[in-house]
This record gives C-alpha cells, sequence and structure tokens, in this order.
C-alpha cells in the first residue's frame, strides 16, 4: 500500500511536470498549428541562464525569474524570426526549422558548459514529508512543482477566458482571417502566444532539471510531454494537463511495478491506445472536413 | 521528363529508370575504387542512409504521411540480419537482406495499419513513441537479443572470387550500392505506376480519393510497408557495415535525422533522397574537419558539428523550402528559359 501511494505520489510530482511541456506545445498549436520540438532545448537553454547565476552564487529565486523572462523573450524571437518565414509554407518544414533549433541550441549549451552534467539546486527540500510515522515519495519541491504548473495553468485558463486580450488571441488561434478582419493584430497575438509557452516551457525545464543539468538532460521529457500532449489532443489546453497527470501516473506505476526499462515502451502503448479510440486525443476536436 | 537537353531518353518507364541507374552505378564504381577505405566506408553509408531516405521520402513527400521513426524499422531490420548471422551464419548475406526488407515490412504493416486512423502531429507523435520504445525491447530481451550491447556477429567478407587483398569497405559499399540502387529502380517504377497516382492522390486530397473509388486506409498502409521495408533493409546493410546491431545505433537522433535528409534533399523526389543522405552524412564530417582545424577548445570542437548541421537544417528550410532539388529544378527552368519566347508567351512545359 506504501509503495502504491508513494508511486501515486511520484506519478502526480512527474505528470505535473509532462503537462506543463505539453500545455506549452499546445499552446503553440493552437496558435501557430506548429508542433515545437525545439520546446525542450528552449527550455534547456532558460535552465542554464538559471544555472549560470546560482553557480556564480546567486538566489535561486532571481535564477528563477531570470529563466522565466529568458523564456519569455526566447519564445517571442523565435516566433518572429524562424517560425513566420515558415508558416505559410508546408506544417512540415516547420518541423524541421524547430529540430534544427533544438540541435542547434543543444549543441551551443555543449559549446559554453560542457556535456559533463553540473548539480542544479532545488528552492525546496527534496527529503520526503512525514505523514504520521511514514515518509511519503513527495517532498517540498513536489509540492511546489504541483502548485507552479497548476498555478501557471489557473493563470493561462484566467488570461484566455477572462481578459480582452485573451479573447484577441484565441480569435488569432480559432479562425484567423476573421480576426485579423476584425481588428485583431494577428502577428503580435501569435508573437505573443510563443512568448507565454516559451515562459511555461521553461518553468517546465526548471521544475524537471534537478538534480543535474546536461545538453541532453531534457531529451526525454520533450518526448513525454508531447505524448502527453498528444494523448490529450494537441487542440486542448486541459487536455494537456489531463494528458500529463495520466501519463505520469502510469509510467510511474509501470517504472515501479514492472521496472524502469520499459517506460518508454509503456508510453508508446499508451499513447497507441489512447488514439485507437480516440485519434484526436481524448479531448480533442475532431474537424470536420469538408468536401 | 523524357529527355535531359540533348539526350534521348527511352520512353519506356523501367528502360529509363534503369538506364539511370546504370548511369548512377558506373560513377559509385569509379568512385569506390579510387579512394581510401575510409571514404569507402562512409560511401556505405551514404548507400543505406539512401535507401532509408528514400523510403521516408516517398512516405512523406508522395502519400502525406509523417514518420518519426523510421529509425526504429532500420533496428528491426539490423537485428534481423545480426540474429541471422548468428544463429545461421552458414546462410548467404543477400538471404539475410533480403529477410530484413520483410521484417520492415511486416512491422510497417502493423505500425502503418495502427496508425492509418492518424493525422499530422498525432501520427508524428505516435511514429516518434515507437521510435523512443522499440529500442528499449533489446534491454527487456537481452538474453536473445543481446541488450545494451546489442548483438556482434561476423557478416562474412568479399566473396572467395574477388581475391583475398580486396578491402573489405569496398565490398560494403558495392553491397550498399548495389541494393540502393535496385531500391531506386524499384521506387521509381511504383512511383509512376498506378499505386504511386493512388499515393498522390490520397495525399492531395483524401475525399477526393475515397470517391474516386480509392481504399485510402489500404493506400496508406502500403505507402508505410514500402518505407518500412526500404528501412528495414537500410537497417540491415548498417548491421553489415558495423558487423552489430546495437540500441546504441538507433537513437530518435537518426530518425529525425532521415526526416530532416529527407526533407533537405527534396520531398518526394528520389534524386532529393540522394542529396539528403549525402548531407546527412557529409555535413557533420566537414564541420568536424573544420571544428578540429580551428583551435578552439574541445567542448566547441565537439559541439561545432551539432551547431553547423542545426543552422544548416534552419537555412535551408528558410531559404529552400523546396529542399535541395527543388533548387535544382528551379535553376533548371531559369537555364532553359531562352531570351528569345515564344510568340504565344507559353513557358516550358518542362519542371
Amino acid at each position: 500500500m506504501q509503495r502504491f501511494v508513494d508511486f501515486t505520489l511520484n506519478g502526480v510530482t512527474n505528470g505535473m511536470v509532462y503537462a506543463a511541456v505539453a500545455l506549452s506545445l499546445v499552446l503553440i498549436w493552437r496558435g501557430t498549428r506548429v508542433v515545437n520540438f525545439a520546446q525542450g532545448g528552449m527550455a534547456l537553454i532558460t535552465t542554464y541562464f538559471a544555472y549560470a547565476l546560482v553557480s556564480r552564487g546567486h538566489s535561486y529565486w532571481l535564477g528563477f525569474v531570470v529563466a522565466l523572462a529568458a523564456g519569455l523573450v526566447l519564445g517571442a524571437v523565435v516566433e518572429r524570426v524562424l517560425i513566420r518565414p515558415v508558416e505559410a509554407k508546408p506544417p512540415i518544414n516547420a518541423v524541421i526549422v524547430t529540430l534544427g533549433l533544438l540541435i542547434f541550441i543543444e549543441a551551443v549549451a555543449g559549446m559554453i558548459w560542457g556535456v559533463t552534467p553540473r548539480s542544479f539546486p532545488t528552492a525546496f527540500s527534496i527529503i520526503g514529508y512525514h505523514i504520521g510515522h511514514q515518509q511519503v515519495l513527495f517532498s517540498r519541491f513536489d509540492l511546489f512543482t504541483v502548485l507552479a504548473v497548476l498555478g501557471t495553468a489557473a493563470l493561462l485558463a484566467l488570461l484566455f477566458r477572462g481578459t480582452n486580450l485573451g479573447l484577441r488571441m484565441r480569435a488569432t488561434a480559432f479562425e484567423r482571417e476573421v480576426a485579423r478582419m476584425l481588428g485583431v493584430r494577428v502577428g503580435r497575438m501569435l508573437t505573443l502566444g510563443w512568448a507565454l509557452a516559451a515562459l511555461v516551457g521553461s518553468l517546465a525545464g526548471l521544475l524537471a532539471t534537478p538534480p543535474f543539468i546536461s545538453p541532453n538532460a531534457l531529451d526525454g521529457l520533450l518526448v513525454f510531454g508531447f505524448t502527453a500532449a498528444v494523448i490529450g489532443g494537441l487542440d486542448s489546453p486541459l487536455g494537456a494537463v489531463v494528458g500529463g497527470l495520466l501519463l505520469g501516473l502510469a509510467l510511474s506505476y509501470v517504472s515501479g511495478y514492472q521496472g524502469p526499462n520499459i517506460v518508454t515502451l509503456a508510453a508508446l502503448v499508451i499513447l497507441v491506445v489512447v488514439l485507437m479510440v480516440r485519434p484526436n486525443g481524448l479531448f480533442g476536436q475532431t474537424r470536420t472536413r469538408r468536401v | 521528363m523524357t529527355g535531359v537537353r540533348g539526350l534521348r531518353m527511352p520512353s519506356s518507364t523501367l528502360l529509363r529508370n534503369l538506364v539511370v541507374a546504370v548511369g548512377v552505378g558506373i560513377i559509385v564504381w569509379l568512385v569506390t575504387i579510387s579512394v581510401d577505405a575510409f571514404t569507402d566506408l562512409r560511401i556505405a553509408t551514404v548507400g543505406y542512409t539512401f535507401i532509408a531516405i528514400a523510403g521516408l521520402t516517398v512516405l512523406v513527400g508522395q502519400s502525406g504521411q509523417i514518420s518519426l521513426g523510421n529509425g526504429a524499422f532500420m533496428m528491426v531490420g539490423a537485428y534481423t540480419v545480426a540474429l541471422m548471422g548468428l544463429h545461421l551464419p552458414s546462410v548467404p548475406i543477400w538471404v539475410d537482406l533480403i529477410l530484413s526488407v520483410a521484417t520492415g515490412a511486416v512491422i510497417g504493416a502493423l505500425v502503418g495499419a495502427a496508425a492509418a486512423r492518424l493525422r499530422g502531429p498525432y501520427l508524428a507523435g505516435a511514429t516518434l513513441a515507437f521510435a523512443v520504445g522499440l529500442p528499449a525491447v533489446a534491454d527487456k530481451y537481452s538474453s536473445v537479443l543481446g541488450g545494451e550491447n546489442g548483438l556482434t556477429f561476423n557478416s562474412g567478407g568479399p566473396p572467395a572470387a574477388f581475391g583475398a587483398n580486396f578491402p573489405v569497405e569496398r565490398w560494403q559499399a558495392w553491397l550498399c550500392w548495389l541494393s540502393g540502387l535496385i531500391t531506386l529502380v524499384l521506387l521509381a517504377n511504383i512511383l509512376r505506376s498506378k499505386v504511386g497516382r493512388n499515393f498522390r492522390a490520397v495525399r492531395d486530397d483524401e475525399v477526393a480519393a475515397t470517391l474516386a473509388g480509392i481504399n485510402v486506409a489500404r493506400t496508406q498502409v502500403v505507402a508505410f510497408v514500402l518505407s518500412a521495408a526500404c528501412a528495414g533493409l537500410a537497417g540491415g546493410l548498417l548491421a553489415v557495415t558495423l558487423d552489430e546491431a546495437a540500441p546504441g545505433s538507433f537513437p530518435v537522433s537518426l530518425s529525425l535525422g532521415l526526416l530532416a535528409g529527407a526533407i533537405l534533399g527534396g520531398l518526394g523526389s528520389l534524386a532529393g533522397a540522394l542529396w539528403g543522405s549525402l548531407a546527412i552524412v557529409f555535413v557533420p564530417v566537414w564541420s568536424t574537419d573544420i571544428a578540429n582545424a580551428s583551435s578552439a577548445g574541445t567542448n566547441v570542437s565537439n559541439n561545432l558539428p551539432l551547431a553547423i548541421y542545426g543552422v544548416v537544417l534552419i537555412v535551408a528550410m528558410l531559404a529552400f523550402p523546396l529542399g535541395i532539388q527543388g533548387g535544382i529544378r528551379r535553376l533548371y527552368v531559369y537555364m532553359r528559359r531562352t531570351p528569345a519566347a515564344p510568340a504565344d508567351g507559353s513557358v516550358s512545359s518542362h519542371p
């Protein structure tokens, strides 16, 4: 029983991090219909910025804020410089651009900081809480992770549902040309969408990286985040969170009861099963195709 | 197109493709006998990479489905050859390679059938998960599949008839390119046939294709099987050149690299597959040379090839969205446009 509780809590924590990556992928997909394969790389480089500050003795929180701000800027710059030119082209070109960006960022990280893993701190203790006499696999840092991601998701939901800006962004995502005709500055909305998505991705990177950061540290996160986004439905932010949670839980159980090697296979099986039942993901909208 | 300026090509598809294949074969033969063993190994690598990219470019460019998992099909083919080489070493290598085509095709049929309902990024996600998850199978069944270290076997050298001193790398280059040219002719013929037309119909408009009587799901599975069979063959040849099949040879970056190569070269075009495979193999080589020649530290020189590779991908997509073959076609059209245009204003009908 104890193990089940531990695996569940561990799954929730991991699931929240996958959900953050999935959320950022969904935001970008909704706005620009591009799968951002560079998300892992962008999160990596912003986490490295935080590392650079922390390793020089500054406070973790300064590094945290700088990483998030860097994410905002990076997302905006990438959209404007790299994605805008390929938006009108077949979607597969954007896939290659983001792949190229991912490779480039990881290489630059390797050039500046080398490939040796560096230790990256956490703001809170990673020692499990004590409930009664038992110690559970859930620490202050895990609690922070869960709250941070849920809080961010709630703030984003508030932005999209409750503000004019959010309305304009949703209009841009839903029907770009009509929005343009109604006076929405579509280009700015797209850039903002990417900036916010990169912010969420940077958060995921900061939460997922401890204890070690290295150029390839976030590759697995990208794959699982993408899987979570696909399971939930690429159109749906709610799906991203639910998909992340489900994937995190399922993988935690598999890893705990069967061993860590087949975790990736398990992710594949889950993905296939979900997509066979609902080809557009759990919460995705089926697009009607017109003749 | 039925003619290069000044050269009359046969009008039968098969004959025309054979002529092109023989021409390329002669060039490859001339190159392999005049370079050193290491370059021969690179040429062999280009050969099997070409096969994998050709299959993928047909899948993505001609039938409109994306696959981020062809590296995993290569792994299937490689392990087939390795297992045959280990347990049934007396079977000749070409039989092993045909088996690798078959196993690739079978797994491709399974994956393709499962994926037939998926579109766009959902298909990308499923194939990506396949690429990430399959190498773990080697760990799970490590008694049969050798786990992390994979399977080492002896692929045999050149046939005795070539003499005792025939360099093994040149033999591998010939094997890879012979397979590559056979694949090239087969794929080119298929693309010109009804099967190819079905691919393009499904790619361009699924609803219209259904109305025209084409079974969309079956066509898509056929395309998947074809690309997986090519990848299986490429993997088998990879195992032959390395004398081993290990999970480490098939990371996700292999699948992504194949896709990048297909797009760099020009999606849907077999000539593009050639440019793509050359780029995938030689850009890292050249950039490693540049990095080693520069006097920067090891951190920089180790990662510079990757950085250059990433930049090449980005720049190519921004500047040459149709890939290298698209650029060549545009150049060709531009050069054929003579100053004295026909009076009725028609442009040359050649692509």
